[in-house]
C-alpha cells in the first residue's frame, strides 16, 4: 500500500545531511561579508527540504497533504517578507526634513494646553 | 473491500482513508508549529537587524562544538526515525523498536550536551538578568534572550517528542502495529522531523552568522 524510500535512500539522505552540516560550519569560518547568511540560510533550506521530502516522505503523500505540508512555510514567508520590507526600508525612505516641516508646524493648530507637553 | 480491521475507527471508509486523515491532521498541527517557532525568528530577524554589532557579539559567545555536535546528533536521530517508519510501513515490528530506542537515546543525549552547554553558559553569566555579562557589549543580552526562548522552547519540544516516542515504542513492542495500520508511527514521526527542522535553522542562526568576525 506505500511507496516508500529504500533503506539505502534514508542512508544516503543522512549522509548528505551531514556533508552539508559540515559544508555550513566550515563556510562560516571564513569572512564572506553578506554571502554568510545567504550561505547559511540556503544550506539550511536544502537542508529541510531533504528532511520533508525523503524523510517526512512528503514525496509521496497526496497533494492535499502536500498543500497543507506547504502552506505552514508560505504564510510565514510572508509574514516575514512583509514585515522586512518595512524594516529594511525605513532607511531608504527619509523622513521630510528642512522646509516642509516647518510649514506643516504653522498649519497645525495645537490647542494651548497642549503646547509644550512632552517636549 | 471489507475492512475489519481492528483499528479502523467507524468514520472511515477504510484504513488508507483514515492514514490519510490523520497525515492531514498532523501536517495541520506542524503548520501552527511553524507559526509558533515563526514569531520567534520574525523577532530574531528584526532585531538582528537593528543591532547586528550586539548579535555577532552575543552569537561569538556560543559554544559552536556543542552547537555542532548536537545539530550531527539530530540529524541521525531523523535518519534512525525515518528507518522507524520505514520499518513499521513493512510490518517488522522488531526492527521498529530498536529504531524507535535508537532515537530516543539520540534524543536523550541532545539534552545531555545541551544540559552540559546550558551549564557552561550559566556559569559564563550568559543568562539574561542581572548577572548578566559580556564585556563592552551590554546589548548582547538581546541575543541571548532570543537564544534561551528559541533552545529553550525547542528542548521543551524534544522532551515531549521522547515522551511520545516512549509510548510508541511501547505500543510497537506490543505488536500494535502492522503494514496495514501503523499511523501513530508515521505521525510521531513527523513531529520528531519537525523537531529537527527547527534545529536545522536554529543551528546556523545562533551559532554560526557571525562565527568569522
Amino acid at each position: 500500500m506505500n511507496r516508500t524510500n529504500s533503506t539505502s535512500t534514508y542512508f544516503t539522505v543522512w549522509a548528505a545531511l551531514m556533508v552539508l552540516l559540515f559544508a555550513t560550519w566550515g563556510v562560516a569560518q571564513f569572512d564572506l561579508g553578506i554571502l554568510n547568511p545567504i550561505a547559511a540560510v540556503t544550506i539550511a533550506v536544502i537542508k529541510m527540504l531533504l528532511v520533508i521530502l525523503f524523510f517526512m516522505q512528503v514525496r509521496h503523500h497526496s497533494r492535499l497533504t502536500k498543500l497543507f505540508a506547504g502552506a505552514g512555510f508560505v504564510w510565514l514567508l510572508i509574514m516575514i517578507t512583509l514585515t522586512m520590507t518595512d524594516y529594511l526600508s525605513r532607511k531608504v525612505v527619509k523622513p521630510y526634513e528642512g522646509e516642509i516641516l516647518p510649514q506643516i508646524e504653522k498649519q497645525t493648530t495645537v490647542p494651548t494646553q497642549l503646547q509644550g507637553a512632552g517636549r | 473491500m471489507a475492512e475489519t480491521h481492528s483499528a479502523l475507527a467507524e468514520q472511515f471508509e477504510n484504513l488508507e482513508q483514515q492514514r490519510e486523515a490523520s497525515l492531514l491532521g498532523m501536517w495541520t498541527f506542524l503548520a501552527t508549529e511553524v507559526m509558533f517557532f515563526g514569531g520567534l525568528f520574525m523577532g530574531y530577524i528584526v532585531y538582528r537587524h537593528a543591532y547586528p554589532e550586539a548579535f555577532a557579539v552575543g552569537s561569538k559567545h556560543t559554544d559552536v562544538l556543542f552547537g555542532t555536535l548536537n545539530t550531527a546528533i539530530l540529524l541521525t536521530s531523523s535518519f534512525t526515525m525515518a528507518l522507524a517508519v520505514h520499518a513499521a510501513q513493512e510490518g517488522r515490528p522488531r526492527s521498529t523498536v530498536r529504531s524507535l530506542v535508537l532515537t530516543i537515546g539520540l534524543a536523550i543525549a541532545f539534552l545531555v550536551v545541551k544540559g552540559f552547554e546550558y551549564h557552561e553558559d550559566y556559569v559564563e553569566h550568559l543568562i539574561p538578568g542581572p548577572s548578566f555579562s559580556v564585556p563592552g557589549q551590554p546589548k548582547a543580552e538581546l541575543f541571548f534572550y532570543f537564544y534561551w526562548a528559541m533552545t529553550g522552547l525547542h528542548a521543551l519540544h524534544v522532551l515531549i517528542g521522547i515522551g511520545a516516542l516512549s509510548v510508541i515504542a511501547m505500543l510497537a513492542s506490543r505488536r500494535r502495529f502492522s503494514a496495514e495500520y501503523h499511523n501513530p508511527v508515521e505521525i510521531t514521526g513527523l513531529y520528531w522531523h519537525f523537531v529537527d527542522l527547527v534545529w536545522i535553522f536554529l543551528y546556523p542562526l545562533l551559532y554560526l552568522i557571525d562565527r568569522h568576525t
